[in-house]
């Protein structure tokens, strides 16, 4: 343990941190706390009488068949943007970390859709798989299938699964070439001497290696497959058909803002919050302790 | 156990550097050769080259009765221990053994029953076997690489600066516990260093290299005592030899240290080169305290180092500004600004052209 410089108390270190601190509390601390209240709350449609109802928003949570189907469309949602995405970008990693000319050109364009807005994102997708002006939709139909996102909900699911990894490739790239170029080399030519060939030194050493930053990704995907693939979602399918790509998120802005249940709502979104801090101390618990060499 | 033939080995990296300049040397079986050299001479890209983990520009390198230019590592039936060891963090110590011999394809007992005798030789025990590198002090991952080395059962051993990770005393043990390896395993060995002592202590020959140039290869007493090049002479032996501008008279017979006290040459003094500008090398150790005045050279000492056995005396001879180093024998007391008489044993001069710093 590193000891901790002290310097004598003053106000300054305490002015420095002011302006951090009222954005927290203005931003995070204020809305989570309404949340936390209004999950509690029952009023009527017309807002004009509110009820203090306990945990009545929450039962009647539990107790819905489809606030539960959401559930599990959300899982299914979000292991798969993070299987789709860790792969591609894992993919991606391996074949820049080899290449010696150009790599700067290559990185850089890997790295431009992290910058795209999730609703530009979105719009993107939507372009490319529009059922009647889309090139990918013409291109399938030549090869004798049938895209119609708006009417199947598999099709929807998986254009909303492709556009949320997509946009998240490029993110878990830049990660997967750092811990790729932190494995020494001395390990991977120790593992050729001893005669394994490329994919044998992939899984055997290189894989492995890569263990606290694949699971350190896993989080950070999961939360992003979670929350904030909310913009591609309301662009590319506003959570249809039949609900087919409602998700946790999507429900809570649906439930609240569309239906106006504001106490179901801000419900699901205690429960998110929840989920999203039990996955935030998992991964600090346990990234650091994965470090195990 | 195999000969290894380097013939006119070269190396340029694709930005034009040329990192080796024509490398020829074979390597008897059983054979302990060490490359050695300071750092950037390209010694470490001849051992590269020689486990496949360097591309060959030119040249032909065979191990055994092979050509091996376009073989795989694994083909060369050879094993390497790395500077930083290379263990797979991942993998138990049994595990890091067991690997290269699991992708050979050996049945399981065999592989258990070579990787618990080479931790036998290494003297790793049981329990280390289920520890993971990072739970062991760096003499045992040490003793692991050369483990992992010694269970492949190859033809040939290379070594890249093995022990520059170790401290001094576990270094000069390792190096001893090397040495008896490769004597009793008899496998053909290459092993880089930039240590002089390492390099002198572990090779049957040494090949010393300056700028991807074999500046002279030989058995270590050959190097010391008739180092080829300025460059040899210096690397070679510590505290390293002292050197001084000198000229050789009109017969041959003596050296003249700028405005000193000639010093007669030995063997017949060196007719041919009479009237010539050198460079005087004289090793510190052969410099002694002379019992008369006669035929000795005044130094001034300046700084005196006390190592016990010996004591290095640091000064200068009269107005010469090139200073010199000599090493008595045992502790003598002496003091900044004594003046003592030394004495040179003409057997021990060394004479180097001062253009081409080959010796004369």
């Amino acid at each position: 343990m590193l000891k901790k410089v002290h310097f004598g108390s003053s106000v300054l270190p305490f002015l420095l941190v002011t302006p951090q601190i009222i954005v927290t509390l203005v931003f995070f601390i204020w809305p989570a706390g309404q949340a936390l209240y209004q999950s509690l709350l029952v009023q009527d449609a017309f807002g004009l009488k509110t009820e203090f109802v306990w945990f009545d928003n929450f039962k009647a949570l539990f107790q819905s068949a489809q606030y539960w189907d959401t559930f599990e469309r959300t899982v299914v949602f979000s292991s798969a943007v993070a299987v789709i995405s860790m792969s591609f970008a894992l993919m991606l990693a391996v074949m820049a970390d080899r290449i010696i000319k150009g790599s700067g050109v290559y990185r850089t364009l890997l790295i431009w859709p992290y910058a795209v807005a999730p609703v530009t994102a979105g719009a993107l997708w939507v372009f490319m798989f529009n059922p009647t002006l889309g090139i990918l939709t013409y291109a399938l139909s030549v090869l004798g299938y049938d895209w119609n996102h708006n009417i199947n909900g598999g099709q929807a699911m998986a254009l909303v699964v492709m556009a949320s990894a997509w946009k998240q490739i490029a993110y878990n790239f830049l990660f997967f070439l750092a811990g790729l170029q932190s494995i020494p080399k001395s390990l991977i030519e120790a593992a050729a001497i001893d005669g394994a060939g490329p994919s044998r030194r992939f899984w055997d050493i290189i894989f492995p290696l890569l263990s606290p930053t694949t699971f350190f990704l896993l989080v950070v995907n999961i939360v992003y497959a979670f929350f904030e693939t909310f913009g591609i979602i309301h662009v590319v399918t506003a959570g249809g058909p039949a609900s087919a790509t409602t998700i946790l998120v999507y429900k809570v802005f649906n439930d609240g803002f569309v239906g106006l249940d504001l106490g179901g709502s801000a419900a699901q979104s205690v429960i998110l919050m929840i989920i999203v801090i039990s996955l935030t101390v998992i991964q600090f618990k346990y990234v650091e302790k994965k470090v195990s060499y | 156990m195999a000969r290894v033939v380097l013939e006119n080995l070269r190396k340029t990296y694709p930005n034009g550097f040329k990192a080796i300049h024509g490398v020829d040397v074979e390597i008897g079986e059983g054979e302990f050769l060490v490359l050695v050299g300071p750092s950037g001479c390209g010694k470490s890209t001849l051992l590269r080259m020689i486990a496949g983990l360097e591309s060959v520009t030119e040249g032909v390198i065979t191990i055994g009765e092979r050509i091996v230019n376009d073989l795989e590592p694994s083909e060369r039936d050879i094993a390497m221990v790395f500077q930083n060891y290379a263990l797979y963090p991942h993998m138990t110590v049994y595990k890091n053994m067991a690997y290269g011999l699991k992708i050979m394809g050996l049945p399981k007992a065999e592989i258990d029953e070579r990787v618990k005798k080479a931790a036998a030789i290494l003297e790793l025990t049981d329990e280390q076997l289920t520890r993971k590198p990072r739970q062991l002090s760096g003499g045992q991952r040490q003793r692991v690489a050369m483990g992992r080395a010694i269970v492949r059962e190859p033809s040939v051993f290379l070594f890249d600066e093995p022990l520059s990770n170790l401290d001094a005393k576990l270094r000069v043990q390792m190096r001893l516990e090397i040495k008896g390896l490769q004597a009793n395993l008899g496998i053909t060995s290459v092993y880089v260093t930039h240590d002089q002592v390492e390099a002198m202590t572990l090779g049957h020959r040494l090949m010393v290299l300056n700028a991807g140039v074999v500046e002279q290869l030989g058995t270590p007493i050959e190097l010391y005592e008739r180092p080829a090049s300025l460059f040899v002479a210096g690397f070679i032996g510590s505290p390293s030899m002292n050197f001084a501008e000198a000229k050789i008279d009109q017969e041959g017979r003596t050296v003249k240290i700028s405005g000193q006290a000639a010093l007669p040459l030995g063997n017949g003094g060196m007719p041919d080169h009479a009237g010539r500008d050198v460079i005087l090398g004289v090793r510190p150790e052969h410099l002694e305290l002379a019992k008369d005045t006669t035929d000795a050279v005044p130094l001034t000492a300046a700084i005196i180092e006390h190592l016990g056995a010996d004591t290095l005396v640091h000064g200068h001879f009269g107005e010469s500004k090139s200073n010199l180093t000599v090493r008595l024998d045992g502790t003598q007391y002496v003091n900044p600004g004594d003046i003592l008489p030394i004495r040179v044993s003409p057997d021990h001069l060394h004479i180097f052209d001062p253009k081409s710093e080959k010796r004369l």
